[in-house]
């Protein structure tokens, strides 16, 4: 018995594999964070997307992966700005429509290069054929990211929150933002190797929601963001390893798991919670009218 | 002590001719002029739409200037920001209560200018975050999250993060919103302690009844500034009739509607956009007449009998 447990970790791509995964997922939970806070879902959602054009021009002219991407990134939220301005449209309808139009392009153009990797890979990772090169790769990209996140979460906070206070206090609001966004399209493309493009939201919003339910505090919030996307991508990856199913949606399936569980039964902002506290001051008002 | 709390120092806020188009080619103030020393509470009156939100935004250089220039205690308003010298207090409307910050987090928010690059707080930021929350009264809900609170405690506990910022100039956009008449007086007493160590409270309302109450100066607006000056002066039918435009009601009770006698003198009520209920008579409920307005300009909105009982 504890032998079959053990035995994911003697093989070498599965140690590759867990390491990334779990770097990444702390990169990931510390940005999902602010993207939560941010009301950044679908924008997430649509970079995510959008970069694939830009990943597959950048491999065909030899250029580092993550510039394509997050010249993609950056234009798919430049034009969805230029558009919401100029049209009577929502932003998020702007958005779906450059977003898709963008993957579909990234699609289109992938027939026209021959490139060495599997459009199935970029869609939806491939955790389980690294090599230890591209471990320690997305170990420094993820390191980064997260240090950067972290000594500047308090900046961050101010720009969630309020940033009328923060222009008011000399921040610079528009470095942090466009600052936020390219980090995200790095994240995204470290992502993109675990779990794809299709799945990398997953991993970008669900921690954060997670944090969110169980916390009234930015860090304790962060803390059970990292928690539950490290705890999703071990159980995951294992589970994956027995199954014989694919590693990256089994990790979102854990996420999702966790997510209704903390919708449930977390202990503040749960459901239960929730309704058993409006029951009972439904109560009190009854008793102290009678 | 530093000189800008020196009531004959430079003024608080004085703007020269400021307009502001935005890029969608609407000039939503023109030529706007005024002045306001320090140690002031002046309101900046106006109806929804007369370019009082852009005004502020002028003052705190988030939108650019077309023509004219803003100075804070006499010095360029750019650098004044650098220099922690202006504090805003948003509406309650502007702000998401569900956000994960504790309530010594919102008001450590304040010394956040004060502190080095990585914004870690000193002995000397937590002094200011305590002694800002003791002095509005808050100290006891420091861990509380936000949302947690009520309507004045909220707005105190921004009241709380400009004291902590020890800023000069406070902008205050509709304090008086979504709060109860007694905690409208709370936040008044706040901001006359205030204004009494020299400080200026720029406090923009469409709350005409309770500008009299607080205010020593008082800026009228309508996409342009059509008065400033201290309250008594500016604050008179004329210019109100002139700021509000048609928007404004009237309420005159005249002499007949008041009691039996020949005495001539009316009551004139004065609203934006609530009915009053307007008591008139001796203390005793029972004897009290009640005259619900005579509207010269009865809108149709839903009445809402809940304008100042002061007469």
């Amino acid at each position: 018995m504890l032998e079959l447990l053990l035995q994911p970790f003697t093989i070498d791509f599965m140690q590759q594999a867990l390491l990334t995964a779990v770097l990444l997922s702390v990169a990931s939970a510390v940005l999902s964070c602010f993207l939560v806070l941010r009301g950044w879902a679908l924008m997430g959602d649509a970079i995510s997307h959008a970069v694939l054009p830009g990943i597959v021009l950048a491999y065909a002219a030899g250029i580092p992966v993550v510039i394509g991407a997050f010249i993609a990134g950056m234009l798919c939220t430049l034009a969805t700005g230029f558009m919401t301005e100029n049209s009577r449209l929502k932003e998020d309808t702007v958005m779906g429509v450059v977003f898709s139009g963008m993957f579909a392009l990234g699609v289109v153009l992938f027939s026209f290069f021959t490139i060495d990797v599997h459009l199935h890979e970029i869609l939806f990772g491939d955790i389980l054929g690294l090599t230890w090169r591209d471990v320690w790769q997305t170990a420094a990209v993820a390191l980064l990211c997260t240090t950067l996140v972290w000594i500047k979460r308090k900046d961050l906070i101010i720009l969630s929150f309020d940033p009328q206070h923060g222009r008011a206090i000399g921040l610079s609001v528009k470095t942090l933002h466009y600052g936020l966004l390219i980090l995200l399209s790095i994240v995204i493309v470290a992502a993109l190797e675990v779990v794809g493009i299709v799945l990398v939201i997953g991993l970008l919003i669900a921690p954060g929601a997670i944090g969110y339910m169980m916390s009234d505090s930015f860090d304790t919030m962060l803390m059970y963001a990292i928690a539950s996307a490290v705890g999703a991508s071990i159980t995951g990856i294992l589970l994956s390893f027995s199954l014989d199913s694919a590693p990256a949606p089994t990790i979102v399936l854990m996420l999702m798991i966790m997510f209704v569980l903390v919708f449930l039964f977390a202990p503040v902002h749960g459901l239960i919670r929730t309704k058993r506290r409006a029951r009972l001051s439904k109560a009190g008002v009854e008793s102290s009218i009678q | 002590m530093d000189d800008s709390t020196n009531q004959n120092g430079p003024p608080g806020i004085q703007a020269y001719n400021v307009t502001v188009t935005y890029r969608n080619g609407h000039t939503a103030v023109r030529d706007a002029s005024f002045s306001i020393p320090n140690a002031t509470i002046c309101a900046l009156v106006g109806v929804n739409g007369s370019g009082k939100s852009t005004l502020f935004k002028a003052i705190m250089g988030f939108v650019p200037l077309a023509t004219g220039s803003v100075e804070i205690l006499g010095k360029p308003a750019g650098r004044a920001l650098k220099r922690n010298t202006v504090a805003y207090v948003p509406q309650n409307e502007d702000v998401d209560w569900d956000f994960p910050v504790l309530v010594e987090d919102v008001v450590m928010m304040g010394r956040f200018g004060h502190m080095g690059f990585l914004h870690r707080p000193s002995k000397k930021d937590h002094q200011h975050v305590e002694s800002a929350l003791k002095r509005v009264d808050m100290l006891e809900y420091r861990d509380r999250q936000i949302g947690q609170l009520s309507g004045g405690q909220k707005k105190r506990v921004f009241l709380a993060r400009a004291l902590a910022q020890e800023s000069q100039i406070i902008l205050l956009d509709e304090p008086f919103g979504g709060v109860d008449v007694k905690t409208e007086e709370s936040i008044i007493a706040l901001m006359r302690s205030m204004r009494d160590e020299g400080r200026v409270m720029l406090v923009s309302t469409h709350n005409l009844g309770s500008v009299p109450q607080f205010c020593d100066h008082v800026v009228l607006i309508n996409r342009t500034v059509l008065a400033d000056g201290p309250a008594e002066e500016v604050f008179t039918r004329e210019n109100l009739e002139h700021a509000f435009g048609g928007v404004l009601r009237f309420h005159v009770l005249g002499g007949q509607d008041l009691h039996d006698d020949d005495d001539a003198r009316e009551v004139t009520v004065i609203t934006d956009d609530e009915r009053p209920f307007v008591l008139y008579g001796e203390n005793d409920p029972a004897k009290q007449s009640v005259k619900q307005n005579s509207s010269k300009q009865s809108g149709n909105r839903k009445d809402n009998p809940s304008g100042s009982p002061d007469q």
